[in-house]
């Protein structure tokens, strides 16, 4: 349970083509990250998976069986919104038991199963709450109580976390991974956030405009971005993209370089810059370095130990065993 | 010290507000009080000195005093009960996007404008007249007898009439309601398996208690006091005397103010019983 399969999928609002054709294989169990810009269509994307907007054109399949025109309720998906949507004139034992009453069962097994999700969720103390009594972190757990209940084919995630402060969003990111490995169930997850998407995926769908950049493990994306733009949105800080002469000499139009692998010296190296802005980080320090080879200023990771000062003069060495060469279409070379 | 200054300058500035709403309020129920314990009759020798409860006796003793009270709370009920459920539908009706929606809108609001006598002026002769009205034509179109809408069915008719007016102001804070809802718990609710009438019944109906709390009691306050549509259509005839158009009876066309005034003291314990009881009913809504 818990396969989907999307083939030549379209969505047009209008004359307005967001999605435009668009294949797309979600296997059993997997946890499936959709990242991109805002506006890049992974929402709607993850609401044509959930029905709650028709296609346009193309087939959604779940589990083998055509869904293209089931209503949400019928596919055995259950979803986590951004809002995080709980009703909230129910305490928070009738909203985990929303759904298993309108699927009929009798009160003795929504009883057991709502108490089996609230000891999952450690509400068990605020089953008699309004959600209006709860923090943030609470209401997003009863959110993703009331999707546990229905024992879902999947679960789809529409950016969970953005109403949360960082440190909570952390904690929530370690639960919903901690949750996955253990229900073993497929879930589909949203968000703009690469850190997220890097932290939990066992798949990353990178999209730009409706149209898929990118499928793959985080570390395949990482190490081999197919072309500038998963380069550029994968990884933290952002890779370095340099063209001119630079590039040239690598036979490429546009060559990239990830901040951990360039060596910072202040005698001797590659590229000649000064140092600009650092963000000391404690562990490590990014320096912007401004080399008047680049028109950008290159970002660098170097150890925590290393003090340079503003203004002061450097020397930069890539390693050329972590250099990407992309084309003039953007696309990777080699 | 600039904080104690600005609130005495702010209550000095308010004063004259106050003043005058507390006058406002004050003069009248003080006069009301002070008639009722009199025996006044302006046109048959004017204040004939106290009676003391005499006027509070005679009163609740007529044979029209309970009629009068039961018609007020029956075209209160009706009036509340129509303008609800016809509220709501139009309401969720007027959420759905459509071709022309800000037209049909201000269409939805205008009853609202209508003065109470024009439109019940207009509903008598235009509508419910038994020869040339609308409805008559609309019966004998149908080989029907037209009904004698006022004097056959004169509260029905008149519930009508008001309810017409009132439906607006319902649908608009309904509809106000309707839109604040948070388009995600439809669509979380609809994942959740609920189909169209669970989502009305667990969802938007909850949500919209609130807006039906502060309807049922805004138009109550103002049912009570109906008046102008009565006079205009039936003047009280066929059995569609209210307690406010008994109370100008007694005082207008009986001439008797003591007497009326002592109707009026009674009108103010009744608006009092109704309104502490809906604020038992449904006055919890406002706390949430």
């Amino acid at each position: 349970m818990g396969q989907i399969h999307l083939s030549k999928v379209t969505k047009s609002f209008g004359d307005v083509e967001v999605i435009p054709p668009l294949d797309l294989q979600i296997d059993e169990g997997e946890f499936v990250v959709f990242v991109g810009p805002s506006g890049c269509g992974k929402s709607t994307l993850l609401r044509l998976i959930a029905g709650l907007e028709d296609v346009t054109g193309g087939q959604v399949m779940i589990d083998g069986q055509d869904a293209t025109t089931m209503p949400p309720a019928k596919r055995g998906l259950a979803m986590v919104f951004q809002s995080y949507a709980l009703y909230p004139h129910m305490s928070v034992r009738k909203n985990i038991a929303f759904p298993l009453r309108m699927a009929g069962l009798d009160k003795a097994e929504q009883d057991r199963r709502v108490a089996q999700a609230a000891d999952v969720l450690n509400l068990t103390d605020y089953l008699d709450r309004r959600p209006g009594q709860l923090s943030g972190g609470q209401r997003q757990r009863v959110a993703i109580g009331r999707a546990i209940v229905r024992e879902p084919a999947a679960f789809l995630f529409d950016e969970p976390l953005s109403n949360l402060d960082a440190a909570l969003r952390v904690g929530m990111r370690l639960e919903i991974s901690e949750l996955h490995k253990r229900l073993a169930t497929t879930m589909i997850y949203v968000t703009h956030d690469q850190v997220e998407a890097m932290t939990m995926a066992d798949k990353i769908v990178v999209l730009q405009a409706g149209v898929i950049e990118q499928v793959g493990s985080p570390l395949e994306l990482y190490r081999s971005p197919r072309n500038t733009f998963v380069a550029g949105f994968i990884g933290s800080p952002k890779m370095n993209l340099l063209g001119g002469t630079e590039a040239a000499k690598h036979d490429a139009r546009t060559i990239g370089i990830r901040p951990e692998h360039i060596a910072i010296s202040s005698e001797s190296g590659d590229w000649e810059g000064v140092v600009g802005v650092s963000e000391h980080l404690g562990s490590d320090t990014f320096f912007h370095v401004n080399c008047p080879a680049f028109a950008e200023p290159l970002t660098v990771r170097a150890s925590g130990e290393i003090d340079l000062k503003y203004g002061a003069k450097v020397f930069l060495t890539p390693d050329p065993a972590h250099l990407h060469r992309f084309d003039d279409k953007g696309l990777r070379l080699g | 010290m600039a904080t104690q200054h600005s609130r005495s300058a702010a209550r000095l500035m308010m004063a004259p507000a106050v003043i005058l709403l507390l006058g406002w309020m004050l003069i009248p129920l003080t006069m009301t009080l002070y008639f009722s314990f009199k025996k006044y009759l302006p046109l048959r020798g004017g204040d004939l000195g106290w009676v003391g409860f005499d006027n509070y006796v005679r009163f609740v003793s007529s044979s029209s005093f309970w009629p009068a009270v039961a018609t007020t709370l029956i075209i209160v009920g009706g009036v509340l009960f129509i303008t609800l459920i016809l509220g709501v539908l139009l309401a969720l009706l007027l959420d759905q996007p459509m071709w022309g929606q800000g037209v049909v809108r201000i269409l939805v609001i205008a009853p609202f404008f209508v003065m109470p006598t024009v439109s019940g002026l207009v509903w008598k002769n235009m509508f419910m007249d038994s020869n040339n009205g609308f409805l008559a034509h609309l019966w004998r179109a149908f080989g029907a007898e037209p009904v004698q809408w006022l004097s056959q069915a004169s509260l029905p008719s008149l519930i009508m009439i008001i309810s017409w007016q009132w439906l607006p102001f319902a649908t608009l804070i309904l509809l106000t309601a309707i839109q604040s809802l948070d388009s995600e718990q439809l669509e979380a609710s609809e994942m959740d398996g609920a189909n169209w009438l669970n989502r009305f019944g667990f969802i938007i109906l909850p949500h919209l208690a609130r807006a039906i709390t502060v309807v049922v009691l805004i138009q109550t306050i103002f049912l009570l006091s109906i008046f102008a549509e009565i006079f205009v259509t039936t003047a009280g005839a066929f059995g569609t005397k209210t307690l406010t158009y008994l109370i100008y009876q007694r005082v207008l066309e009986s001439q008797n103010v003591g007497l009326g005034s002592a109707g009026g003291v009674y009108a103010i314990i009744l608006a009092n019983i109704v309104a502490i009881f809906l604020m038992r009913i449904v006055g919890k809504n406002l706390d949430a």
